[in-house]
């Protein structure tokens, strides 16, 4: 954590408070008052806004729902599963491998990145589709009688109309022999995709956890890498660089993961864990149940980088240690040659960020190694103790919003003029349009991997080649 | 923890049973909790002495998500300690009743109702199990002892024995099991002698008869149970007796539903149907002279 208070010159808390309220103006006054708590400048100290609260009608939100939650972020990236999209047949369609999640292996021998759905009927939505289901599941594994378990991911209309997959998915397990996993993930659950994490979580703690153990002996080294999904190669980088520090890597949650890896997570020693939103629920009960303590971390940008492997390390004995000091030796060098390329190009840029409920913090220093301030951030979903964790990461007085309008962001961007926007597809074109520099920061548009040393110098170049493209300079704005 | 539903046909007396025989495990020491899974939200009244509890679906409503509701909001407590909660739900010809039963039924469990210091929970259902969200009671985990509330009369009897069906599609999946019938009774003809045969062939017992008395009604006028309001009348002795035998009842078990054709032989051998006269189906009045 960053320990003395950064300012942004021209922003104050009044300034700040002056662009959120000029942004509410145009609110009636119910929506301005339930908006107002969800926008605020940051104290450097606490969560600041309002958070995890439903999004008010008529705004253009950018959230998710809780089965996008589940099926996008938690369950689709295990590769050796299948995956079923219980329900009609467009979500399955719609959250087919738009995510980016990468994952090794053969399509439909070892890793089954497929598309299956029940696709409901209207018939099915009269009599029920459990006997469906279980028809499903069958032919499922016949047709793929290596996948390692298969998880039922429920659609809407399975949680109207009431079927209970629980008891099919128990006993079709039963029948086929095979790990097959109920998730009761219906989209109008809760305000956003952030209690699809939370149900998968849990149903990972049902079905799951504990059920397998590792072939290899134990080692003091052992550790499980929790939220990471493996976007644009993300695992890939990840992995190899704690492996480079002497840890065993025993299982990925769930980027590139293995079904039956996961199921033995509860033998590891230590479980590190960068996307806390999604996946501290987990992380909370290995550490109840199997006394498996947790560390949260950050591989965006080689400060925090170094900072967080002295973190691991210091869970570990001196070889560790040694082996963090040797790392960090061999790629500060490189680290500085990005840095010294790039931030040239790239000093005192303003960023302004809205993602999903990790990045808008975790990136803000990886901005910062570039010479580039963060003058606005904020979550689609997170919760109260994200918004802790931001206050102390961005700048005195910047705006902070929480499930932000398109219009407010538009509204801020307008003010701040920030040299890049890093957001979601929703966010993309309009700021495009707008003349700003845009980088996707759901899926790093297209590129990838952004994290650990592998992936650095990518997010610079990507960054770089978004913030100093001519093409800009050709746009002209009508608004 | 034992977890009981009470289903049976509309109107059929399921919620004042249910109190009153709450009522009388309380009186007897036990730690109950009800669950109303009726949308009219009418199956905690005589405990709470209130005209209507605020549901668990009233509040979702007003909060907008689940999510912000607290326990201490829903759950209230009435005579005898008993805890209670109605899932509420939609007015008819709207929205989704099914899913406001189980909505509710995972807020009480995420948000730890369903404690270790309790011996019985009680879910009073929807007469008629619609959809697969009355049926979230008896889903595993849930209630797996089942009463069914009947009376003489043909179509209690009809609700009944359909109620057998869905029994036994979920006992042959899980561990729901029919706990017996309780004859709520209606002064029908040969009532007792109707249901305890009944009972036979669904393979259990009428666990109780439960006689008419004006009682009952003398007591929900004044929105609570016989048991509570006039201890020492005879009334209170029936439930409190019914009481007992739920609580010492080992005999659960997976129905045997009757057929339709059964049904009526039954019926007709009680005299409360008579056997159809085939030569006059579809015959005109003009016709048939």
């Amino acid at each position: 954590m960053s320990s003395e208070i950064k300012k942004v010159e021209g922003i104050t808390k009044e300034s700040t408070q002056e662009m959120i309220d000029k942004a509410l103006e145009v609110y009636p006054e119910k929506a301005k008052k339930k908006r107002a708590p969800h926008l605020a400048p940051n104290d450097g100290v606490s969560a600041c806004v309002k958070s995890n609260r439903k999004t008010v009608p008529g705004v253009m939100s950018a959230r998710g729902c809780a089965y996008a939650g589940a099926k996008g972020v938690v369950w689709g990236p295990i590769r050796d599963m299948v995956h079923v999209s219980h329900g009609p047949v467009g979500c399955g369609w719609y959250s087919w491998g738009t995510r980016r999640n990468l994952m090794t292996g053969i399509n439909g021998v070892n890793q089954f990145a497929m598309q299956f759905t029940s696709d409901f009927q209207e018939k099915d939505i009269v009599y029920g589709g459990d006997k469906k289901l279980k028809q499903l599941l069958v032919e499922a594994h016949e047709l793929f009688p290596l996948a390692k378990g298969i998880s039922v991911l429920s659609e809407c209309p399975v949680g109207l109309i009431g079927d209970d997959i629980n008891s099919v998915a128990k006993q079709s397990a039963k029948e086929l022999d095979l790990p097959i996993i109920p998730c009761n993930c219906e989209g109008f659950r809760g305000v956003s995709q952030s209690l699809g994490h939370h149900i998968s979580n849990d149903t990972i703690r049902d079905h799951i956890i504990g059920t397998r153990e590792f072939a290899e002996p134990e080692t003091p080294y052992d550790i499980a890498l929790i939220g990471d999904y493996n976007i644009g190669g993300d695992v890939w980088s990840v992995k190899p660089l704690l492996e480079e520090i002497g840890l065993n890597v025993k299982a990925v949650w769930t980027g590139d993961g293995e079904l039956e890896k996961i199921a033995a997570t509860h033998k590891v020693k230590l479980n590190i864990i960068h996307c806390y939103r999604s996946m501290n629920y987990m992380c909370r009960v290995m550490e109840e149940k199997y006394g498996i303590p947790w560390l949260e971390f950050n591989f965006f940008g080689p400060t925090k980088i170094r900072e967080s492997l002295r973190a691991i390390a210091g869970r570990f004995d001196d070889r560790i240690k040694e082996n963090v000091e040797r790392v960090i030796a061999k790629y500060d060098p490189l680290m500085q040659a990005v840095i010294d390329e790039y931030r040239p190009r790239l000093e005192g840029k303003k960023v302004m960020l809205y993602v999903g409920g990790l990045r808008p913090r975790h990136t803000v220093n990886a901005y910062a190694d570039l010479g580039m301030v963060v003058v606005g951030s904020g979550y689609e979903f997170a919760h109260g103790d994200d918004y802790e964790r931001t206050s102390v990461e961005m700048p005195e007085a910047t705006v902070i919003y929480d499930d932000a309008s398109e219009y407010e962001l538009e509204e801020f961007v307008n003010t701040l003029r920030p040299d890049l926007v890093g957001s979601g597809i929703k966010e993309k074109y309009l700021f495009q349009k707008m003349g700003v520099p845009f980088r996707q920061m759901h899926s790093w548009d297209y590129s990838g991997p952004y994290h650990a040393y592998n992936g650095f110098p990518i997010f610079a170049r990507d960054v770089d080649m978004a913030v100093n493209s001519p093409t800009w300079k050709l746009v002209k704005s009508p608004f | 923890m034992r977890q009981i539903a009470i289903y049976g046909k509309g109107g059929i007396g399921k919620s004042t049973t249910t109190q009153n025989t709450v009522a009388g495990l309380a009186s007897m020491g036990k730690k109950v909790m009800i669950v109303g899974c009726d949308p009219k939200a009418d199956s905690t009244r005589l405990i709470l002495h209130a005209k209507a509890q605020s549901t668990v679906m009233d509040l979702v409503r007003e909060l907008g998500t689940v999510e912000d509701l607290e326990l201490e909001d829903v759950l209230k407590v009435g005579y005898g300690d008993v805890k209670c909660v109605e899932s509420g739900g939609p007015e008819p010809g709207v929205g989704c009743a099914g899913r406001g039963v189980i909505t509710a039924i995972n807020f009480l469990e995420e948000n730890g109702a369903y404690t270790p210091d309790l011996d019985f929970v009680f879910y009073d259902v929807l007469g008629d199990v619609v959809c697969g969200g009355f049926a979230m009671p008896i889903r595993e985990g849930k209630a797996e002892e089942i009463y069914i509330v009947c009376s003489g009369e043909m179509m209690a009897m009809y609700a009944a024995n359909n109620i057998a069906k869905g029994i036994l599609k979920y006992a042959s999946s899980g561990k729901v099991r029919l706990g017996g019938l309780i004859c709520n009774a209606r002064k029908t003809d040969k009532e007792y002698e109707l249901i305890d045969a009944l009972a036979k062939k669904l393979g259990t017992q009428m666990i109780h008869f439960v006689p008419r008395d004006n009682q009952v009604q003398r007591a929900e006028l004044r929105r609570m149970t016989v048991i509570e309001y006039s201890p020492e009348h005879p009334q209170a002795e029936e439930y409190r007796t019914l009481a007992r035998k739920i609580a010492d009842n080992k005999m659960l078990v997976v129905p045997t539903p009757l057929e339709m054709e059964e049904l009526e032989d039954l019926l007709m051998e009680f005299g409360i149907m008579e056997a159809e006269d085939e030569t006059i189906v579809g015959v005109a009045e003009a016709a048939a002279r």
